[in-house]
């Protein structure tokens, strides 16, 4: 059989979605046998070299680059899913879509982040703008609220066992079934 | 044949659910019956204790093909309920997902995650795939004004629990519905919950009663480490459910296994 | 904080006049708001006290009636009607005029405390579009420059009466009948355009009730059980059958209400009725109260006909007079009955699904409009615990008739299952709109002819919750066994956006629900969404299937019939307008999110980083093209 290609990527979230692929252990080896990874921050190649059978995308959209990322993925791959609560429904950063009824949401984000908030120490009272930096969004966005997504893999992060029995599903060409006891949300 | 052990006599009644037949005492609701017989029919807006009001609409089963809310419907003899049909699982589904994306139900951060009655329900019932519903994401105000309790109405999915927990058991009404509709949310009986008779104490602010994890107890958060949490050991309903019936959990794939 | 002294007085005098029973909430919150202009925090307090209930109690009341506001309102509270007859109407204009004269948007309030302005749903007066009520004042007809007149009187004077309507002079002309009622005194129009055997034509009065009293009540029952009278509030179930379960339940009181919540958008039939034909509607309920064993009854009166209030109190009062309401009834009308009977008016506050029967009944309880657990139904145990009979004002009015004229003159009209007549309120695109009395069973092409709307492409039937019909459906007949009708008959011409149309009954029903059960609360909310992505051209084929399954889901699940009807608008247009969606919808292949603008969410960041995106501003990306 021919191997399965699988990219990966971390948008918006803290990379634990990442970390928990790598808690399938020693089944990485088992892994290899059938799949090979493309883009990914995991062998750190930075641009897709083919298309992709899977795309693994964990975190939401909080700025451009993310939005820009996440089109590619959905551009290079045959099936994408979303892994993860942050990739799912925005996660810990749409925590910051509660101010959104402010008049002036992104500002009070960023005054909070930055300025106001009495843990921040920021003598200048700055708030980072390099050009390098991508634009923040004006709010965050789940995955599916930018492109379709195939399926999902829920927790926060999935561990490894669900992780595993998803690939193992999804490299077969088999929707990802989760018994009940690996259905978890955090 | 019936499984459960009431004896049939003038005031039992036989029914059956999902094809399997059992009796019940007379003027029971159809939750009622279920439970006795060892048979649960998922809920939320119900507790134990508490007068059922039927608003969660989680509990809808079809009794001789007509959809009503176990928890209030009384049960007819000779009912034919269906529970666990297709049908019936993707209305809970559905409407699971509607109170998921009505609030903001961040479970990695809510100290009410692995007892969370609507997160086990969401487990129980399977959903793990994306539907098209939109998130609210609503904004309604936090009240932490009270020393020991504070809540979180992002949080609620109007149940009404605390409602009923406060007034029939409690003696006090700290709680009520106010607005309608969309806009509809848990009042407090002041401008705030510091300036109710609302104590740590009561029946309304413990763990039993808040489904979800809008009431909370201020100092007590994340007691039980994950793995020993309320439904880390089993599908909610699991202490209802007979150990010979078919078990629910959920090898299925959604959404909607029928198309 | 301790409430004012002059909140307090108000309140207490309020509370008082109504025996400080909290049941009369519904009447004390109208006094309260009627006179500190608001029911804040400090009146709930105090009414609270006053009637023994809690303050989070009355905070539930007043916050689920949208005529109830819990901050300051001007002298003048300006509510503009928004339904959709309105909307093409042009009331978007009026709404302009409106707010450009008085310098506040919908929602506020001036500086001076004089005006108020809100929006609210179908206010009954379709036939005479666009209306807006000004406190209890009905002006129908509106023009803009109309609009200026009405605030500049209103500043100078404050005083309602300078704009009621004259018959010399004055901005406005009375309407027609007892329109001109000095306790009337309005502007709307009664329009009867086609008055029928039964309800509209002249009658003997009394004659009915003389008939009923000779009889005993079971026999009047099984006399309109077999009249094979069906209730016309839409739901169609055997009135003569409600009456019998009702007087078969074992109680020490029965209740008579009459439904007068007439909330589904583009009905006015009752409007009407209760203007020309409110002796009728009494004696219809003192038929009812006498066939199941009722001593009281309440008239419950959408808030948007509160000016009809004074005049129907002038009636039950003539009638009490005579001696055919309170003590002794038979006497006056020559029978032997010496039971009593009395009506007392409840006025609603702007919340639709009080016509739901059990809502209404909490309302009338003082408590929030929610529906009531079925069972027990109203007849077993309805108002305040008592078996209560709820019949729709037409329903009632029907029933002097029967008695006066029998079974078989009743039977002889309309079709085998639907015997009688049907009042149609008919507006949209038509040339003669207003009320229609025709026998069950005619078309909605006769209907449609009567009305003069000759090229009509679309009518709506029995209002929002009602069924949206296209040209090869006008041959169906209007009847409980084909296309049951609440009342509400509206046509618009192919010229109309028929997805707007739908779109505006799916925000009716989101501002309407009570919000007690999940599925009609957010299902409804759901809806609206996925038909506006549809609308903005963001739809796709598969969409159409989503907004079946969770229609279904919000038909079966929900609680009421305000949620078992809620997804019509858009389930019966996806049916019978099938190529309107099918020119919306796109499949996209390129897998990205037709709703999600790139260039929109970055607008604000450009802003405040005084920067443009690197990959999303083509000028900055020449390189590598933009997705």
């Amino acid at each position: 059989m021919k191997k399965k290609r699988i990219a990966t990527a971390s948008l918006a979230g803290c990379f634990g979605c990442h970390m928990s692929l790598l808690d399938i252990d020693e089944r990485i080896i088992d892994l290899m046998k059938v799949a090979e990874f493309d883009r990914s921050p995991l062998n750190d190649f930075k641009k897709f070299t083919r298309r992709c059978d899977i795309g693994l995308i964990e975190g939401g959209c909080c700025n451009e680059d993310n939005v820009h990322v996440l089109r590619e993925f959905r551009k290079n791959c045959d099936v994408l899913v979303a892994v993860g609560q942050c990739a799912i429904m925005g996660g810990l950063p749409v925590m910051r879509n509660a101010i959104m009824h402010s008049d002036d949401p992104l500002r009070e984000c960023l005054d909070e982040a930055y300025r106001a908030s009495p843990k921040v120490m920021n003598p200048d009272n700055q708030i980072p703008n390099d050009p390098a930096l991508p634009l923040l969004l004006d709010k965050v966005y789940t995955v599916v609220d930018v492109v379709k997504v195939d399926y999902q893999i829920p927790g926060c992060p999935p561990s490894g066992d669900v992780l595993w029995t998803a690939l193992t599903a999804l490299i077969k060409g088999e929707p990802p079934e989760l018994d009940w006891a690996l259905i978890k949300y955090d | 044949m019936t499984k459960n052990s009431v004896a049939p006599d003038q005031d039992t009644l036989q029914f059956t659910v999902d094809g399997e037949v059992f009796s019940a005492k007379k003027g029971l609701s159809i939750m009622d019956a279920c439970d006795a017989a060892g048979v649960y029919v998922p809920r939320l807006c119900d507790s134990d204790g508490l007068v059922p009001q039927g608003s969660c609409r989680v509990c809808s089963v079809k009794q001789n093909g007509r959809t009503v809310a176990a928890c209030t419907q009384p049960l007819e003899d000779g009912a034919v309920i269906e529970n666990e049909s297709l049908e019936i699982k993707n209305y809970r589904r559905d409407l699971v997902r509607m109170l998921f994306h009505e609030g903001n139900h961040l479970c990695p951060i809510c100290e009410a995650s692995g007892r969370c009655e609507l997160q086990a329900m969401a487990y129980r019932l399977g959903i793990s795939q994306a539907t098209k519903y939109p998130y609210l994401q609503p904004v309604r105000p936090v009240d932490a004004s009270h020393p020991d309790i504070a809540l979180d109405n992002n949080r609620c999915i109007l149940c009404g629990r605390c409602i009923r927990a406060s007034r029939d058991v409690d003696g006090k009404n700290v709680f009520e519905y106010v607005g309608r509709g969309i806009h509809k949310r848990i009042g407090v009986n002041a401008d705030c919950l510091a300036n109710t008779d609302a104590s740590i104490d009561d029946y309304a602010m413990s763990l039993d009663v808040c489904p979800v994890g809008c009431i909370i107890r201020k100092g007590e958060g994340f007691f039980a480490p994950i793995g020993e949490r309320q439904f880390d050991h089993g599908p909610i309903g699991s202490e209802i459910q007979h150990p010979d019936s078919r078990l629910i959990p959920v090898k299925q794939y959604d959404p909607r296994e029928d198309s | 904080m301790e409430p004012s002294t002059y909140t307090q007085g108000i309140v207490q005098e309020a509370c008082r006049r109504f025996g400080n029973d909290a049941h009369r909430m519904m009447d004390i919150l109208w006094e309260v708001q009627d006179r500190l202009g608001c029911i804040d925090g400090q009146a709930m307090e105090c009414i609270a006290a006053e009637t023994g209930s809690y303050r989070v109690e009355v905070e539930g009341v007043v916050t689920f009636y949208a005529f109830f506001a819990t901050t300051p309102q001007g002298q003048f509270i300006i509510r503009i009607c928004e339904d959709i007859i309105d909307r093409h109407a042009g009331v978007e204009e009026i709404r302009a005029a409106f707010e450009k004269t008085l310098g506040i948007a919908v929602g506020q309030t001036t500086n001076d405390g004089l005006f108020s302005l809100h929006l609210t749903p179908c206010i009954g007066m379709c036939d005479q579009a666009p209306a807006v009520l000004i406190n209890d004042l009905v002006v129908t007809g509106l023009t803009p420059g109309k609009v200026s007149k009405i605030v500049s009187t209103l500043k100078k004077s404050r005083n309602l009466n300078d704009i009621k309507p004259q018959s010399k002079g004055g901005l406005f002309k009375p309407g027609e009948g007892n329109n001109q009622h000095p306790l009337i005194r309005s502007m709307v129009k009664n329009n009867i355009r086609l008055a029928g055997e039964i309800l509209l034509n002249t009658y003997s009065p009394e004659a009915g009730l003389a008939g009923a009293l000779q009889q005993t009540p079971a026999e009047v029952v099984e006399m309109i059980l077999a009249s094979g009278l069906r209730g016309r509030g839409g739901a169609g179930f055997s009135t003569g059958r409600k009456w019998q379960m009702a007087a078969a339940t074992e109680a020490e009181e029965r209740y008579v209400i009459c439904n007068a919540d007439e909330g589904e958008p583009g009905t006015f039939k009752d409007r009407v009725l209760l203007t020309e034909k409110a002796d009728l509607l009494f004696e219809g309920m003192t038929i009812a109260a006498y066939a199941v064993g009722a001593r009281h009854g309440i008239l419950y009166l959408r808030g948007e006909y509160r000016y009809l209030r004074p005049y129907l109190e002038h009636c039950l009062e003539e009638r009490r007079k005579k001696g055919l309401l309170g003590a002794n009834i038979g006497k006056t009308v020559g029978g032997q009955y010496d039971g009593e009977f009395d009506i007392r008016i409840q006025i609603g506050a702007g919340a639709y699904i009080c016509g739901e029967e059990s809502s209404l009944i909490s309302s009338c309880e003082g408590r929030r409009g929610e529906p009531k657990n079925r069972p027990p139904y109203p007849v077993q145990s309805g108002y305040l615990g008592y078996p209560t009979v709820v019949n729709n004002v037409e329903t009632l009015c029907n029933v002097p008739r029967i008695l006066e004229k029998g079974i078989s003159w009743f039977r002889s009209i309309g079709t085998s299952e639907s015997a009688g007549t049907k009042l149609h309120s008919v507006s949209g695109d038509c040339s003669r709109p207003g009320i229609y009395e025709l026998p069950m069973g005619c078309t909605v092409q006769e209907l449609l002819d009567l009305a003069g709307a000759k090229d009509s492409a679309c009518v709506q039937v029995g209002g929002a919750s009602g069924d949206m019909i296209g040209r090869t459906e006008f041959g169906r007949r209007l009847c409980f066994e084909d296309l049951p009708t609440a009342g509400a008959f509206m046509s618009f011409t192919q010229t109309r956006n028929i997805l707007e149309i739908v779109d505006y009954y799916m925000h009716f029903f989101i501002e309407e629900s009570c919000g007690y059960c999940t599925p009609c609360r957010v299902g409804n909310v759901f809806m609206k969404k996925g038909l506006e992505k549809i609308i903005q051209g963001q739809g796709e084929p598969s969409d159409l299937e989503y907004l079946k399954d969770l229609g279904k889901t919000i038909i079966e699940t929900s609680r009421c019939g305000l949620g078992h009807t809620s997804p019509k608008p858009i389930l019966t247009s996806m049916k019978h307008f099938p190529l309107v969606y099918a020119a919306l919808l796109k499949e996209r292949p390129d897998g990205l999110q037709a709703g999600f603008n790139i260039q929109h969410a970055l607008d604000e960041s450009r802003i405040i980083a005084k920067r443009r995106s690197l990959i999303y501003d083509p000028d900055y990306s020449k390189s590598e093209k933009a997705d």
